[in-house]
């Protein structure tokens, strides 16, 4: 499918993460990463446990200081500019669920205030009618289905309309009927807006549906990049999950391929 | 600074108040039952001491002036400890919201709340047991303004100590007033205290305000200098407790803190 044009005067990359790396210790959990996210793009970024993608999304979302390295949203320097910067992301992680004391419409003002949403009353409207949750506007967060709580996250995620969006994990909560709708929701919503995603997900056919190109980190490096359709076979591999379970079991022997 | 997002901090506290009428009742309970307490162990001291001396002003004022600023600074904590309770820490700081619009917005949660405290006090003291606030005259604004100043000085060090030994550490915090009392000379003058105490007490901008707040209710002068160094003081003491609160919040992010308590206390 080929993408619209993008509107002019725009940075090309959304995101741009350059010599990223962080130590905890003697523990080297991000050595040197570097990988940018284009507009209307979706970058999965893909490893096992530890690999470090929740540290590098924490650093993208500045609620992590890497020890070197930078990093730039929308062509903004995080690190000099980090509410300029993060005007422009948002996210959603399994981790994070939006306040349970709060109902989802409280939660998304609260939200939309933050982030400095334009027309919020609209905007909320339109969200909570896309993520399917005009039966719970009004109901506290915390009684929600863990899929309904991952509903109002991505509502929440997607309110300032952001150029980058982070998902860490955002389907693991939901049913396959569910969760196809919202890859849909998603994917129309990078397309028609100049936006990127970075999405981390263990749900391999869920990558290779929504996502123009992988990251595969491993010890906190990338060992692979590339489309997620045309991968497993350049490394030999049947399918994406033989890959992912190649990386976490045998990283040496596709490092040296 | 956007002031809407310090608004956003102040109208989660209203939804929370809204949603949850339980929480309305800390707001005024604690000062109510202490003010008639005081009022009653007041109102006995004037009936068993010497005539000429009016324990009311003296003691009941102390203790409203007290609660006051009890109430403020656990507005700032009680906002602050929200996000604790609801795991909000990753959803509030990975947001534009700057240090400066968050506290702000704390702060202005613990004036509105605190507010409701001091009008309840006022309304038991003033009705109920006669204290009249024009024995202070208008040196009760410079009165209330070192409290609510320290208060929230106060509040802001809690909120950074929680931040930097976690969630547990929020039971070291509700203390503070307590413990800060004795120094602060509420009850009686700065003199009662020995030495060490009172350099200690010296530090602190409550004990200017208690030993003035005596002296007017004994018809004497409060000195203009004492006082204007109370605020300055006061004053001294929002600095460093901005300059702390920025300081944990750099080493949090900087470590990795605010993750992992989201992470915490999901567990």
């Amino acid at each position: 499918m080929k993408n619209p044009p993008l509107p002019p005067g725009l940075p090309a990359d959304v995101l741009s993460v350059a010599n990223l790396r962080k130590q905890y210790g003697e523990t080297v959990a991000v050595d040197g990463v570097s990988f940018v996210v284009g507009r209307k793009e979706i970058v999965g970024l893909l490893g096992p446990n530890g690999a470090g993608k929740t540290t590098t999304i924490n650093m993208i979302l500045g609620v992590l200081e890497p020890d070197s390295g930078s990093i730039r949203i929308d062509g903004i320097d995080l690190r000099s500019h980090r509410s300029e910067a993060l005007q422009r992301t948002n996210f959603a992680a399994v981790y994070s669920p939006l306040p349970g004391n709060l109902t989802v419409v409280e939660n998304l003002r609260f939200f939309g205030l933050i982030y400095g949403v334009a027309k919020l009353r609209e905007r909320i409207d339109t969200l909570i009618h896309e993520f399917d949750l005009e039966k719970f506007r009004d109901v506290k967060c915390g009684v929600l289905s863990s899929g309904e709580q991952t509903r109002a996250c991505l509502a929440k995620a997607m309110l300032n309309r952001p150029d980058l969006l982070l998902l860490d994990e955002p389907t693991a909560s939901l049913d396959p009927s569910v969760a196809r709708d919202l890859r849909a929701v998603i994917r129309q919503s990078t397309l028609k807006t100049s936006s990127g995603v970075l999405w981390t997900s263990h749900n391999m056919n869920e990558v290779e549906e929504v996502c123009d190109r992988v990251l595969f980190l491993s010890h906190g490096k990338i060992l692979l990049a590339g489309d997620p359709r045309q991968l497993p076979r350049e490394h030999g591999k049947e399918t994406l999950e033989e890959l992912f379970i190649a990386v976490a079991r045998e990283p040496l022997s596709l490092e040296r391929a | 600074m956007r002031p809407s997002r310090a608004a956003a901090i102040v109208l989660r506290q209203f939804y929370l108040v809204r949603g949850s009428p339980v929480r309305i009742m800390p707001m005024f309970a604690w000062v109510a039952i202490d003010i008639v307490l005081w009022g009653f162990i007041t109102r006995y001291l004037n009936s068993v001491a010497s005539a000429g001396f009016n324990f009311i002003p003296a003691m009941l004022g102390a203790v409203l002036m007290w609660d006051f600023l009890v109430r403020v600074m656990h507005g700032v904590t009680t906002a602050f400890f929200e996000d604790v309770w609801s795991r909000n820490f990753l959803n509030v700081f990975a947001s534009p919201l700057s240090i400066s619009e968050y506290v702000a917005g704390l702060v202005v949660s613990s004036i509105a709340t605190s507010t409701v405290g001091l009008l309840v006090m006022l309304a038991l003291a003033t009705l109920w047991f006669g204290l009249s606030f024009f024995v202070y005259g208008l040196l009760l604004v410079p009165f209330l303004l070192v409290l609510f100043l320290f208060a929230v000085s106060l509040g802001i060090i809690g909120c950074g100590l929680v931040l930097r030994y976690g969630p547990a550490a929020e039971w070291l915090i509700w203390p503070i007033p307590a413990l800060l009392s004795p120094f602060a000379c509420v009850f009686y003058p700065l003199s009662a205290l020995p030495q060490w105490m009172q350099a200690i007490a010296h530090a602190l901008p409550p004990s200017y305000v208690f030993e003035a707040m005596r002296k007017v209710v004994a018809g004497g002068a409060v000195s203009a200098g004492a006082l204007l160094a109370s605020i300055a003081l006061a004053l001294v003491y929002i600095l460093i407790a901005g300059w702390f609160f920025t300081r944990i919040y750099k080493h949090a992010v900087r470590t990795g803190l605010i993750a992992r308590y989201s992470a915490e206390s999901l567990s």
